[in-house]
C-alpha cells in the first residue's frame, strides 16, 4: 500500500516560559504538548481530513509534514520520504495553504505573484502562465489578474493564496483551514476546486485540517479527530457517524445561560453534553447525546425544574461534530468543555 | 543537480523581479530615496565650503552620499527583510519551497542592487553636476573592481544580518537601528576615514563601505591618495576577503538559524 503520509508516534512539545508564580509551578519552565504520539496513515489519492478544535495540534502536524518544524520524537514520512532526514526531497512533493494567511507583495499584481511563486518550484514560465489562466478562470479571478494584490479585499487575497499553492503543481497538498474567514460563495468555490483538482490526477493527495465539521463531512474520504495532540479516531465520515447509530442526538435552545452548565451532563441517560453560547441571539444551544431517545424526558424535566425555558427542541441526525462531542466530551466551541 | 540549479536560478530571478518592478511602481520612493539624500549630502557640502575645505571634499561627500543609498538599502531591505517576510507570511512559503534559502537572499540582493543603482546614479550625477565636482580617475579597472567588491561584500553582510532577523525579529531590528548612524560616522561617509585614526579605521574596515569608499576616493580624485587610509591594493584584497567571508558565513548562519528555528518552533512565530 502506498501512503502519501505516514506518521509514527509523532510527538512535539514546546517549552513555555518560566511561571511567575513560584509556589504554583516551582519556577520550572512548563511544557506544552502539541502532539502526543500521533500516528496517521493517509493513502495516496485520498482527501483526508484532520478535525479538531483550536489548539488540538492540527497546524503543528502540518508544520512538521511541510518541514517547517522538527518533531520532538517519532517519525513522519511524506510520499515515503522522511521529513527530518530529507526535507529537500519532501519539499519537491508538497505545498501548503493556510487559511487566513496572505502571500506575496502588495506591489505585484495577481498574475505576477502567482508567477513568482511558481518559479520557486522551477516551473517553466509558459507552463506557469497556462496554469495561472486555468486557476483564474475556475476561481473566478480573471478580472483581477492585473490588480495589485495590495488593492485586493481580504477574501480575494485568501483566494490568491489558495491559487498560489496549486499553481506550483504539488503531489501532496496540505490545506490548513483553507476556508477560514471566507464568505460562503468563495468558500464554495474553494471546496469545488479541491474536488476538481483531486479528480484530475488519482495520485494527488490532500490533507485538510478544519474545525468546520460540515466541510470535512462534505469533502473528505476519511477523517481523523484530534484533540490535545492525540488522534482519537480515524475512519470515513459515514462510519464515524454510525458509531452514534444507537444513540439519540438532541438540540435544545434555552435563553442565554452563563452558569451551571456542568450539571446538564449529570442528568440520567445523558451520554455526552456540549453547549455553545449564541450571545447575538440571546440563546445557549445545548447538545445532548443520549443513551436512548426516552432519556429526553429526563432532560426536559431537569430543565423545567431549574426554571430554564425551552425555546426550541429538535432531534438531529448524528453529525461529525456529535462524534467529536461523544469522543471528547465537549463541543468544538465550548470554552471550558463539560463532562458527563 | 542540473534541475536544482535551474530552479534556484529561476528563484533568484523571480525574487529580484519584485524589487526591480517595485522601483518603477512606487514614484514616492524616488522622492524619499533620491531627493532627500541629496539634501543631506548638500548640507555637508555647504559645511565644507564654509570651512574652506579643499575642493576634493565636495567630491568625497557626493561619493559618500551615493554609497549611503546602498547602505540604507542593505540595512532595511536586506538585513531586515526576513523580519518583514515573516510578518507577511512569506517566510513559511520560502522555507517550504525546494530551493536554497541563499537563492532568496541572492535574489533580494540582485534586485536590491539594481533598484538602488538607479537611485545612487541619480544622486551621483545630480550632486556632481550641481556642485561641479571634478574627477581625476587614476585607474578605471581598479575603480570598477573596488565598486563591485564593495557591493558584493556589503550585500554579503546584509545576507548575514538577515539570517539573524529570521529568529530575532524585534531584537535584531533594534540592533540595525543602532548600527545605522554609528556606521555613517565610522565608515567615513562624508570625510576620509583616516581622520578617525588607525585603530578606529581598522575596526570600521569590517564594514565594507569603509575601505570601499576610501579606495574609490583615492582612485577617483586628484588629492584622494593623500587623504587615503591604506594602500588601494591592500584595500582591494581585504574587500575580496570580506566578500568570501560574508557570503560563506551567511550561508552557514542561515542554515544554523533555520535549524534552530525549526527545533524551537520560532521559525514561523510572529510578533516576536
Amino acid at each position: 500500500m502506498n501512503y502519501a503520509v505516514e506518521t509514527f508516534d509523532l510527538n512535539r512539545s514546546f517549552k513555555l516560559k518560566k511561571a511567575k508564580n513560584k509556589k504554583e509551578n516551582n519556577n520550572t519552565p512548563g511544557k506544552l504538548i502539541a502532539l502526543d504520539n500521533a500516528s496517521i496513515k493517509i493513502h495516496q489519492g485520498e482527501l483526508f481530513g484532520l478535525l479538531g478544535p483550536n489548539g488540538a495540534g492540527k497546524t503543528t502536524l502540518i508544520k512538521i509534514l511541510s518541514t517547517l518544524l522538527l518533531p520532538s520524537s517519532g517519525t513522519a514520512l511524506v510520499d515515503g520520504v522522511d521529513v527530518v532526514k530529507q526535507p529537500d526531497q519532501v519539499r519537491k512533493r508538497i505545498n501548503m495553504v493556510s487559511g487566513g494567511e496572505h502571500c506575496g507583495y502588495g506591489i505585484l499584481n495577481v498574475r505576477e505573484t502567482l508567477w513568482m511563486f511558481s518559479q520557486f518550484y522551477g516551473i517553466p514560465t509558459q507552463v506557469a502562465q497556462a496554469r495561472i489562466d486555468v486557476l483564474l478562470k475556475i476561481l473566478k479571478m480573471e478580472e483581477f489578474a492585473k490588480t495589485k494584490i495590495g488593492k485586493l479585499s481580504t477574501g480575494l487575497r485568501q483566494k490568491l493564496n489558495f491559487m498560489r499553492g496549486f499553481v506550483c503543481g504539488p503531489k501532496i497538498m496540505f490545506l490548513d483551514e483553507p476556508t477560514l474567514g471566507l464568505d460562503v460563495q468563495i468558500a464554495r468555490d474553494v471546496r469545488a476546486y479541491i474536488r476538481t483538482w483531486m479528480k484530475e490526477n488519482p495520485e494527488r493527495t490532500v490533507l485538510l485540517t478544519t474545525h468546520y465539521m460540515a466541510e470535512a463531512d462534505e469533502l473528505c474520504d476519511r477523517v481523523a479527530i484530534i484533540d490535545k495532540g492525540k488522534v482519537m479516531v480515524c475512519d470515513t465520515p459515514g462510519n464515524l457517524k454510525k458509531t452514534l447509530a444507537g444513540e439519540a442526538v438532541f438540540r435544545i435552545e434555552v435563553p442565554l445561560a452563563a452558569n451551571g452548565m456542568e450539571t446538564f451532563g449529570q442528568i440520567s441517560g445523558v451520554k455526552q453534553f456540549a453547549y455553545e453560547h449564541k450571545s447575538h441571539l440571546g440563546r445557549t444551544e445545548l447538545k445532548f447525546i443520549l443513551h436512548d431517545e426516552s432519556a429526553i424526558s429526563n432532560v426536559t424535566e431537569f430543565l423545567s425544574n431549574n426554571s430554564s425555558k425551552i425555546v426550541s427542541l429538535s432531534k438531529m441526525e448524528p453529525s461529525l461534530e456529535d462524534v467529536f462531542v461523544a469522543l471528547v466530551g465537549r463541543g468544538l466551541k465550548d470554552e471550558n468543555g463539560s463532562q458527563n | 543537480m542540473k534541475t536544482d540549479l535551474k530552479t534556484n536560478f529561476k528563484a533568484i530571478i523571480a525574487r529580484a523581479y519584485v524589487r526591480i518592478i517595485a522601483a518603477n511602481r512606487e514614484p514616492s520612493w524616488w522622492f524619499s530615496e533620491t531627493l532627500l539624500p541629496i539634501l543631506s549630502t548638500a548640507a555637508y557640502v555647504y559645511v565644507y565650503k564654509a570651512l574652506k575645505a579643499p575642493p576634493e571634499y565636495t567630491g568625497f561627500v557626493i561619493l559618500g552620499g551615493t554609497m549611503s543609498a546602498y547602505w540604507i538599502q542593505v540595512l532595511w531591505s536586506m538585513a531586515a527583510q526576513f523580519y518583514w517576510e515573516k510578518e507577511m507570511g512569506n517566510l513559511d512559503l520560502y522555507m517550504i519551497a525546494p530551493i536554497s534559502r541563499m537563492s532568496i537572499l541572492l535574489g533580494m540582493a540582485l534586485g536590491g542592487i539594481i533598484q538602488t543603482t538607479s537611485r545612487a546614479a541619480f544622486i551621483f550625477l545630480t550632486g556632481s553636476l550641481i556642485f561641479n565636482v571634478s574627477f581625476a580617475v587614476v585607474s578605471f579597472p581598479k575603480l570598477i573592481a573596488v565598486f563591485f567588491l564593495t557591493l558584493i561584500s556589503l550585500y554579503g553582510l546584509g545576507m548575514l544580518f538577515s539570517s539573524l532577523f529570521m529568529l530575532y525579529g524585534r531584537e535584531a531590528w533594534h540592533g540595525v537601528t543602532l548600527l545605522q548612524e554609528p556606521v555613517h560616522l565610522i565608515s567615513g561617509f562624508f570625510f576620509p576615514v583616516r581622520n578617525l585614526g588607525f585603530v578606529v579605521g581598522v575596526v570600521a574596515s569590517f564594514i565594507p563601505l569603509t575601505l570601499g569608499l576610501d579606495a574609490m576616493r583615492q582612485l577617483a580624485f586628484k588629492a584622494g591618495a593623500a587623504s587615503g587610509f591604506i594602500n588601494v591594493n591592500l584595500e582591494l584584497s581585504v574587500l575580496a576577503v570580506l566578500c568570501v567571508i560574508f557570503l560563506v558565513t551567511s550561508k552557514y548562519a542561515l542554515e544554523l538559524m533555520e535549524k534552530l528555528g525549526k527545533k524551537e518552533g520560532r521559525l514561523t512565530l510572529r510578533w516576536q
